[in-house]
């Protein structure tokens, strides 16, 4: 069994001496894990950094074994992250949020979404905006995607800026009135189907939205707690904004 | 199955050495075969040696270096100054600050880096031992030796967020062409890096 393709790394574990099992979220094979002859040595070291993109090829006896990666850098993002705390975080939150995907099942849309996240993860204006679009995309893609096109109660497409939390529905403004106080706010910048930056206030709804469904629907049945990564990039997020 | 070619002890020992890093079954091999050819001025000297060790080895509890007093030989030096505490990962990032002989500071190890992907959280680390040594006021400046990988500096610049209401001087290392380095074999991550902080002649 062989393949290459294209991923970006999510994990790296030490494997002996000098080898590491590194976990990579692939283009057109999911979440993989294999195993990287010599990946701690000083060559591959500063390749087989958590936000890095890599070319790979997978070789294994049979499809179920771990199986070796032979691997080449296609783009060295990590020092140049380094020197920025929300950056840092970003890239911890980026690849615990890929961790959730079950292994070796392909989803290219967050892949490339993912790629793109980690391009921009040193821009304050773009990346945490970016990275709440893909939080509701993970929630889509693990079966949990809210409905946010249309009032769960009247129907209407205009003016949603509520989101139920126990339905996942989007509520116009007008019909959600009496209820406001138990529905979480829908960010404008959501509501726009290109990426578009926010604004502080705007940004932590966005993640109080998402992060209700994902503890709800992703950690909570799988008995996690949020991953602290998220708490540290919402947080960093937020102190740089400040 | 292979024969053992070897008594029971002699095999233990093997396996033994063949577990530290650097060996596999076939060096320590080697190297009990020496030790045994060696016997009296190598193995017996090499096991008390190690019995000696084994007993008095203890961590400081004010550095979480490894020595075999508490305060450990460099936190009880008063030659050193101890206005400049380096924060390192490790022990073996210790020792080879000690080997270049560059400062004569006081260290700090945390016992490893911030990894949340790993479920390495602050609490795993020695940061309450850093806080309280920084917090009792004669540090004046912080120098947070870590490893250049995003685990480290996740980690650097957590701990610079909390020493920074101290009012303690933050620094840490600088990132880029290491002495050595050819250009050409450098990731563009890192000369990126070099390029950001060159500096004038």
């Amino acid at each position: 069994m062989d393949w290459r393709d294209e991923g970006l790394v999510i994990g790296v574990k030490r494997h002996g001496e000098s080898a590491v099992i590194l976990e990579l979220m692939t283009r057109a094979h999911g979440r993989h894990a294999g195993m990287v002859r010599g990946g701690a040595g000083r060559a591959l070291r500063s390749v087989l950094q958590p936000g890095n993109s890599v070319e790979v090829a997978w070789r294994a006896r049979l499809e179920q074994h771990l199986g070796a990666f032979a691997v080449e850098p296609l783009r060295s993002r990590a020092a140049r992250l380094i020197d920025r705390a929300f950056a840092l975080h970003g890239v911890g939150h980026l690849c615990a949020l890929l961790r959730l995907l079950p292994e070796r099942d392909p989803h290219g849309e967050l892949f490339d979404m993912a790629e793109v996240i980690a391009d921009r993860l040193d821009s304050l204006d773009l990346a945490p905006a970016l990275m709440a679009r893909f939080e509701l995309a993970l929630l889509a893609a693990l079966g949990f995607g809210l409905d946010l096109e249309r009032c769960a109660l009247t129907g209407e497409t205009a003016d949603l800026a509520y989101v139920s939390p126990k339905t996942g529905r989007a509520v116009a403004r007008a019909a959600a009135a009496p209820w406001r106080d138990r529905l979480l706010p829908f960010p404008e910048f959501l509501r726009q189907p290109a990426p578009a930056g926010a604004d502080a206030e705007e940004l932590a709804a966005a993640f109080r939205l998402t992060g209700h469904f994902l503890q709800r629907d992703v950690f909570g049945p799988r008995g996690l707690t949020a991953p602290q990564a998220r708490a540290l990039y919402v947080a960093a997020c937020g102190a740089m904004r400040a | 199955m292979a024969e053992r070619i070897a008594g029971p002890e002699i095999e233990r020992l093997v396996q033994l050495l063949a577990r530290l890093p650097g060996l596999g079954p076939r060096s320590a091999r080697r190297a009990v075969l020496h030790l045994m050819r060696k016997r009296e001025e190598l193995l017996g000297p090499l096991g008390e040696a190690m019995r000696v060790a084994h007993e008095r080895i203890l961590t400081c509890t004010t550095c979480g270096n490894i020595d075999t007093s508490d305060p450990c030989a460099i936190c009880r030096d008063t030659r050193r100054d101890a206005g400049i505490l380096v924060i390192v990962e490790t022990v073996a990032d210790l020792w080879a600050l000690e080997r270049a002989g560059l400062l004569a500071a006081r260290y700090h190890v945390l016992g490893g880096v911030l990894s949340p992907l790993d479920g390495v959280g602050p609490n795993e680390l020695n940061i309450a031992s850093l806080m309280q040594r920084v917090s009792e006021g004669s540090v004046r400046e912080a120098i947070i030796a870590v490893n250049a990988t995003v685990d480290g500096q996740t980690t650097a610049h957590y701990l610079a967020d909390l020493l920074a209401p101290l009012g303690v001087k933050t620094t840490r290392l600088a990132h880029g062409v290491p002495v050595g380095g050819e250009l050409d074999y450098l990731d563009e991550g890192t000369l990126a890096a070099a390029l950001e902080r060159r500096t004038a002649f």
